[in-house]
């Protein structure tokens, strides 16, 4: 490896590398506004000016040279001194001085780095500069007087969401960050710009005065909006979480985070169960103790017959409280049990039949991608994000079965729905000609239909003939959209012998008592059963029940959750359920006691042991196993091929779920982009 | 006319400089152009490199960076997926320079033909010229020139010459800063005309990501008669290190402004007597000359007695020779307003893209407004000098330069005129009121 000097010491770095990778390797921080790791190199801050010999005899932008052989890089001399003064203090002379105002207070790269290099007092007499602010949508609040015009939210929009919005227009001191006329910025990926922004013209909406970011508690965990895992640190103050920002987790979620992920966590503290609900005789729904709402459904439980009870676990749930209820269900003789709200048509097979197998970063080593019934911009956005990654770098071409959407990238569209795959189009046979790692994505809209298990077929054998499974690459992937959702397939949370499914468990008359464990998914108002809800929101779920147990939120429980990908990571409690609520399992092993089936752990480390003895994989948390080859074709089962199109995964992408559903941002979202975008889209 | 100067007209390259002559195909012909240019491409490409480099001839741009050599960065295999280009830089927005608009107004055929030259000789088959958006009529006669080369079949799809190669063009919207040739590059692919950085140089990737040279209009016109003249010949004019023939023009208190083709190395002083008519009301009466452009720092009369036109002479003066384009200043000149006015130019051009430009030149620009009427403290003086250090050699292209240039020449040489201003401004107001704090 080439190696540079760094004030006087040697450092071996990589070809390719730039001078401010160098120097971080030899421990120098480089102070920096507009250079970012993952965008484009800009240049324009000029902060990062180092001295460089051989050279011009003058500072170079370091976050743009090329390191080289023996190239001696100097960031302490007065040269530079001079240059990052002069450059620090030309930031501030138009900046305003309204730190104890602004939102970035506290947590500002512009705030930290004149600690560093501005001066103690302002040389510049003139007026300041006063930009008129921007509308850019429900999640970014502009406060354009602060830009210091670093780019890094027109990169980011352009490069890495693929909506090319925002924009500079004008030049000089009249240059100004904007979005195209005007208009609102749409990308689903919209509020990392303000994570982006060094200063405090864009910050976050939703957030704007609502805290300060010393006074915030911060936890480390995971984010269950879709079924990526993607890595987040909540923040709260007291018991309330008032933020969501994403960690850096290079095999899932960069260090991006999708709006959904971000802003809906004001759903947390909206509609809320915090105390035991039972309808009395006059069916009104009225407050009860633990005692009375657990022993009502103690007494329908002893009394039903085990083949007239089954439960359905929702998209939200955590491991722990699925195995918990799977072990209750199963003693109490039912196998009456489905995790899979939309009915999709996974579950029974080798457990790579129902993973992406490729993995989420190994899906950037394909080279021929397919999607079929999936809109991963919804369902998974930062897939997509990963998705545009490869297509802008030419390393894959994109193809869809499916309805056409606006994916932010090119793709070869084949067909809208099953037939497609039943008389596959000249197209589509070619398309994976030549490709050394084919992949396939499939969403639930493909499998989810009436021919769900015909379609997964139909897919495992075109995935089989074009190579997609082989030794050392695995390209069948399952995309799903439901956190809890691999958790509970990889349990075996799907009906038993003879067990019903969870579309016939809420047909009129099938059963007499059904255990909604988070279900808001399903509609269940024509079941004639008596029917207990256990979770967080008073939503879909709540409405109907008889009986209501106010359970604990994502961010209220340690819990376990299986991504898309199967990697196992583990949520931290963040804050305490609100009042009365209990933590899942808890509820569950309660119940268990009163119906005599008690289940044995007292403790959730002792129902994890349990877990993880019974199944393995749970056991490796954040591991994420390597491909292995499976019978790809056997997957589903022969069937005739529907017509007409796979249906939209998500009616609404942004009320995907009781926590989005009861969040103010999301509803606007939702308002501004979901409805313009179905209309586009006829 | 009598002889002036030091340039005989059989030497001279731009013949119809004056437009006195037919502009068009034939009579540039006459006058030599188009005059074995095969020959010439014969030699090959290497041979008319060697030539360039031989001559001297630095870039008639401003920067003076030696053309054969630039020439030679280009990569010497073409890749299939990466054609060379030759891109003309007409995008002549200096204040005080207007010699590339003669050359394209009366000459345009020594263009192309250099054009096609430049581009045998570096491997390309296409050639934009990038015009300023002011200049109209310049490109009107430049389509109309390229329309007679197309029908002679001097250029085109196999010409006369042997190497397809075709000339488009562009038509800029008239911004300063796509005279950079990274910006010109940048506006010529349809974006936002704001420079690159560097590296990777256009030589490395430039258009469209492909191997490019960016050159002046006059480098690429005198390539032509330099080659059927032979280097030497070239080379035979002005000191070393600063060969060749030159336009010149001199504008402002001269008693006849013109353009004006001359050797290197001639004394300024004899450029203004000799072609200029003297300075208005005598030598005497000269108070200051920016030689080469705006962004040239003054030189005072003292140093323009002795002052060469060349590169280097300018250079020992802490000046710049640039393009050439000098502008006088009599005595009657406000020289602080002059130059704040030249500062406002910056800023208004400035692109924005990097801090030190975009906040220092209208910091600068605001601050010599206010000295040019004499509100100023003295003590900003040295502030306006700092600030034009932090802008130096600081930014992504070389428009902070050039904007702190003009300032710093200034100061180097009137700073006692700001101070007698102030003062000025002071005795006149009676009393002083102390510095207005606008911060507050």
């Amino acid at each position: 490896m080439p190696i540079a000097k760094v004030n006087g010491q040697e450092v071996e770095f990589e070809p390719g590398m730039t001078v401010l990778q160098v120097a971080e390797r030899a421990g120098e921080e480089i102070p920096r506004f507009c250079y970012h790791e993952r965008l484009s190199i800009a240049g324009n801050c000029r902060m990062c000016l180092v001295e460089v010999k051989p050279g011009p005899p003058k500072p170079q932008a370091s976050c743009a040279l090329p390191a080289a052989e023996g190239q001696e890089i100097f960031t302490n001399t007065p040269m530079v001194e001079k240059a990052r003064k002069g450059v620090m203090e030309f930031l501030l002379i138009n900046h305003p001085l309204d730190c104890p105002i602004c939102d970035q207070g506290g947590e500002c790269d512009l705030q930290d780095q004149a600690m560093g290099y501005g001066r103690d007092n302002s040389r510049y007499g003139e007026n300041k500069r006063a930009v008129e602010e921007k509308h850019m949508g429900p999640t970014i609040k502009t406060f354009m007087t602060r830009c210091i015009q670093c780019t890094r939210c027109v990169r980011f929009i352009t490069e890495v969401a693929g909506t090319p919005q925002i924009g500079m227009v004008s030049r000089g001191e009249g240059a100004e960050i904007t979005t195209y006329l005007e208009s609102a910025v749409d990308s689903e990926l919209s509020g990392n710009v303000n994570d982006l922004c060094p200063v405090g013209a864009l910050t976050h909406r939703p957030w704007q005065f609502h805290y300060r970011p010393w006074e915030l508690k911060k936890t480390e965990t995971i984010d269950v909006m879709d079924a990526l895992g993607s890595n987040i640190r909540a923040d709260n103050r007291g018991s309330e979480v008032m933020r969501v920002l994403p960690r850096v987790n290079e095999g899932i979620n960069e260090e991006w985070l999708s709006d959904r992920s971000r802003y809906a966590v004001d759903g947390l503290t909206q509609r809320r169960l915090d105390k035991p609900w039972v309808r009395d005789s006059r069916g009104k729904l009225k407050p009860a103790t633990w005692d009375e709402a657990l022993a009502a459904v103690a007494d329908r439980l002893k009394v039903a017959k085990p083949e007239k009870i089954g439960v359905i676990a929702g998209d939200l749930q955590d491991a722990e409280s699925m195995f918990a209820t799977l072990e209750l269900f199963r003693a109490l003789g039912s196998s009456h049990t489905d995790c899979r709200q939309d009915g999709a048509a996974l579950g029974g097979s080798d457990r790579a039949g129902w993973l992406f197998n490729s993995g989420l970063q190994g899906i950037e080593q394909a080279d021929a991608v397919l999607l079929v019934g999936t809109n991963p911009r919804t369902e998974a956005p930062l897939l997509n994000a990963r998705l545009r990654k490869i297509w802008l770098a030419n390393k894959a071409r994109i193809g869809v079965v499916g309805p056409a959407a606006d994916l932010t990238y090119e793709y070869e569209h084949f067909g809208t729905g099953a037939d497609t795959l039943a008389k596959p189009p000249k197209g589509l046979t070619d398309f994976f000609k030549g490709a050394e790692r084919p992949a396939i994505i499939v969403g639930a809209g493909a499998i989810s239909g009436k021919d769900g298990a015909a379609v997964l077929n139909a897919v495992g054998a075109l995935a089989k003939k074009v190579g997609a499974v082989k030794d050392g690459w695995n390209g069948f992937n399952v995309l799903h959209h439901a956190a809890g959702r691999v958790a509970g397939l990889d349990m075996g949370f799907v009906p038993g012998e003879g067990g019903l499914s969870a579309i016939d468990m809420v047909k009129k008359g099938k059963l007499d008592v059904l255990f909604l464990l988070g279900a808001d998914e399903i509609d269940a108002s024509a079941t004639g059963a008596f029917k207990v809800y256990l979770g967080s929101h008073g939503d879909r779920g709540a409405h109907g029940a008889d009986v209501i147990l106010p359970g604990a939120a994502y961010t209220e429980k340690s819990g376990l959750y299986v991504n898309t990908e199967g990697r196992v990571q583990m949520t931290e409690r963040v804050v305490f359920p609100k009042g009365e609520a209990k933590e899942d399992w808890a509820i569950i092993r309660a119940l268990s006691e009163r119906v005599g089936q008690t289940l044995g752990y007292d403790t959730l480390a002792a129902l994890r042991a349990k877990l993880m003895a019974t199944h393995p994989t749970f056991g490796r948390i954040g591991y994420l196993a390597p491909a292995q080859t499976f019978d790809v074709a056997a997957l589903g089962a022969k069937g005739d091929l529907g017509k007409g199109a796979f249906a939209p995964a998500l009616s609404d992408p942004y009320l995907t779920n009781p926590i989005a559903r009861a969040s103010a941002t999301m509803a606007e979202l939702s308002a501004q982009r979901g409805g313009a975008r179905l209309m586009a889209a006829e | 006319m009598s002889m002036v100067g030091i340039l005989q007209d059989k030497d001279r390259i731009f013949t119809n400089l004056y437009g006195f002559h037919d502009w068009g195909l034939e009579g540039a012909k006459t006058r030599g152009c188009w005059n074995g240019t095969r020959d010439m491409l014969d030699q090959g490409g290497p041979w008319i490199i060697d030539q360039m480099k031989n001559s001297g001839l630095r870039g008639r741009g401003g920067a003076g960076f030696p053309t054969g050599l630039k020439w030679s960065f280009m990569p010497k295999e073409v890749r299939s997926d990466r054609p060379h280009y030759l891109v003309v830089n007409a995008d002549e927005s200096e204040p005080g320079t207007c010699k590339d608009r003669e050359i394209m107004r009366h000459d345009p055929h020594l263009l192309i033909e250099g054009c096609l030259i430049a581009s045998f000789a570096m491997q390309a088959h296409a050639c934009y010229i990038y015009l300023r958006g002011e200049y109209v009529l310049e490109r009107e006669r430049m389509e109309a020139a390229v329309k007679q080369a197309y029908e002679a079949r001097l250029i085109g799809k196999n010409n006369v010459h042997g190497w397809d190669f075709d000339v488009y063009i562009h038509h800029g919207a008239g911004a300063y800063i796509c005279g950079e040739e990274t910006a010109l590059l940048e506006s010529l692919e349809g974006k936002k005309g704001q420079p690159r950085l560097k590296p990777p140089f256009p030589a490395g990737a430039g258009l469209y990501g492909c191997p490019t040279t960016v050159n002046n209009v006059e480098s690429i016109a005198v390539a032509g008669t330099i080659l059927r003249r032979g280097a030497e010949w070239f080379a035979g004019f002005g000191r070393p290190n600063n060969t060749g023939t030159k336009l010149m023009s001199l504008a402002g208190h001269v008693n006849r402004p013109c353009v004006v083709e001359e050797a290197m190395s001639i004394p300024l002083r004899q450029l203004i007597e000799d072609h200029g008519g003297g300075v208005r009301g005598g030598w005497s009466n000269l108070k200051a000359i920016i030689p080469g452009g705006a962004s040239c720092p003054v030189i005072t009369r003292e140093q323009a007695e002795t002052v060469l036109m060349d590169f280097d002479s300018m250079r020992e003066m802490r000046s710049s020779l640039g393009t050439a384009g000098a502008i006088v200043m009599d005595e009657s000149t406000d020289i602080v307003k002059a130059i704040a006015r030249i500062s406002y130019f910056f800023k208004h051009e400035s692109c924005g893209q990097c801090t030190p430009c975009r906040e220092g030149t209208g910091w600068m620009w605001r601050v010599l407004e206010r000295m040019a009427v004499g509100n100023a403290e003295p003590s900003e003086i040295d502030l306006l000098l700092d600030v034009a250090g932090q802008v130096e050699g600081h930014t992504i292209c070389a428009l902070g330069d050039a904007a702190a240039w003009p300032v710093q020449g200034l100061i180097r040489h009137f700073r006692h005129e700001i101070e007698d201003r102030i003062n000025e401004y002071r005795s006149r107001k009676g009393s002083f009121q102390g510095h207005a704090v606008a911060a507050e």
